[in-house]
């Protein structure tokens, strides 16, 4: 059997914030930021939530889907760019969390927001050479955004976790692909405490080079073109970005609106494509085949491209579904609440 | 907490990790050395269900230190499915619809933090279920 997803799950906090809060603030225009991302609101992580914590809830369900116990795991990756310690790894928590410790190779990924596919590469790559039965990779990133920047409307938080393995799987990994030059569209120096970016050098040199590169790439590899996959999923900075790089390469809304979950997400940067793919799997059918690829500023895109097996129908149900946490139950906050969960407010030092 | 007991505790606070008593079956959590049914010390570990109910709570409207950004906030003793009783924080609800009786799951999130230099500290807090 090739190797594959056996089990995905994905998790985001329940806050939000809405463009027109945000955009109030700084006298800016909310039709216009609205417009011009295809954004309508984003996810917040409360002061208790961190990429540790959405890595652990999106695995706990990843295992459920998957059908293995934590201690079959034998490599953890969490691929994020907001880890919550600079030396310490994330992995070993969530690990630690599964019960997948001490037999388990782990290490935190970074590149921008192609850190969880990073991970899901590798995992598969374990699996594959027979090193581990079971690999997990996740994107997470609780992100940030510089006040009154353009990122503020779309940075959150988010995260999606798969298990690799090659019995039980859902998804057949059928091929995967990279592609990655040195761009500096985005970037944050050590100690800086919010990410700079290159404005619109951000779009064509950056973006659409690198995940046009990417998906063409892999589908000259793997001989296929866009009318042989049920669904496509790219990396998601804006909703504007990934619709217009799917109608670019000739996909129709049909296979990747699914996946599109950033206008009432944001951009969950490391867990932004690996969230719309877990979308995707809730809903697929067997035989399904999908398009994913990624994007990490810096930069360069990851390429995958799976074929759903019968055994996807008996998981979807087990977990919790993307859609119906991102449109459940949700709480609004006014940009006041949303800097104080952000840890953005100055404060004293606890006792002084 | 001192980070070493942090680490030591890790197996109850990450997994949920009780001691159940060869001898008599209660379930302990935290894990117990000597159980106080039978007076047994020997026991196997069992990983609590997440699921449960709000048993009875109250909104702390004036917290310790490390909790202070929180208020208010609702504390209370858990019920989970086979009986054992905790107590957590129940969080990502307003307090005011807190209700005994409220079905709640357990989810890992970030307790507090050894200052802005520390570690941090993981465990759980319930979740409307």
């Amino acid at each position: 059997m090739m190797a594959g997803i056996v089990g995905w799950g994905a998790h985001m906090p329940r806050y939000r914030v809405k463009v027109e809060e945000i955009a109030r603030v700084w006298g800016a225009s909310a039709e216009a930021y609205k417009k011009g991302l295809d954004v309508q609101e984003k996810s917040v992580p409360a002061p208790d939530t961190d990429s540790v914590t959405l890595s652990v809830t999106a695995a706990r369900r990843a295992l459920k889907r998957a059908g293995i116990r934590g201690a079959d795991i034998g490599a953890c990756y969490v691929g994020s760019e907001s880890h919550p310690y600079a030396v310490k790894p994330s992995g070993t928590i969530v690990a630690e969390a599964l019960g997948a410790t001490p037999e388990c190779r782990c290490a935190d990924f970074e590149f921008a927001c192609k850190a969880g596919t990073e991970g899901m590469a590798v995992a598969l790559g374990l699996v594959d050479a027979g090193m581990v039965r079971y690999a997990l990779g996740i994107g997470a990133d609780t992100s940030q955004g510089a006040p009154g920047d353009a990122l503020e409307y779309t940075a959150s938080a988010g995260a999606a976790a798969y298990i690799m393995g090659k019995e039980g799987v859902v998804a057949e990994c059928e091929h995967t692909y990279s592609y990655m030059t040195d761009t500096a569209d985005f970037w944050r120096r050590e100690h800086q405490y919010y990410p700079q970016h290159a404005g619109r050098f951000t779009g064509e040199p950056a973006y659409f080079k690198h995940v046009t590169g990417c998906a063409t790439g892999i589908m000259k590899k793997s001989g296929t073109k866009p009318a042989d996959f049920a669904f496509c999923v790219f990396h998601q900075p804006n909703g504007k970005f990934p619709a217009t790089v799917a109608k670019q390469l000739g996909f129709k809304p049909e296979q990747w609106k699914q996946g599109l979950l950033c206008p009432l997400l944001g951009n969950t940067y490391s867990g932004s494509s690996p969230m719309g793919l877990s979308a995707i799997l809730d809903v697929a059918e067997p035989g399904d085949r999908i398009l994913h690829v990624s994007y990490g500023s810096g930069s360069g895109s990851d390429g995958f491209i799976y074929r759903c097996t019968d055994r996807i129908r008996e998981v979807q149900g087990l977990a919790p579904k993307t859609r119906d946490i991102l449109e459940g139950e949700r709480f609004y906050l006014s940009y006041g609440e949303y800097v104080k969960f952000r840890g953005k407010i100055i404060m004293n030092e606890r006792g002084a | 907490m001192p980070s070493a007991n942090y680490t030591r505790e890790i197996p109850q606070r990450y997994r949920l990790e009780a001691s159940r008593c060869v001898k008599c079956g209660q379930v302990h959590y935290p894990p117990r050395l000597i159980c106080p049914g039978c007076r047994s010390r020997q026991f196997e570990t069992v990983a609590l269900p997440s699921g449960g109910k709000v048993v009875t709570y109250t909104i702390i409207s004036v917290g310790p230190s490390d909790f202070a950004a929180e208020v208010p906030y609702a504390l209370g003793i858990v019920e989970l499915e086979g009986g054992v009783r905790l107590m957590a924080q129940i969080v990502d609800v307003p307090p005011e619809k807190v209700s005994i009786g409220m079905p709640v799951t357990l989810e890992f999130r970030k307790l507090y933090e050894e200052g802005k230099a520390g570690i941090i500290c993981y465990g759980h807090k319930a979740v409307p279920a």
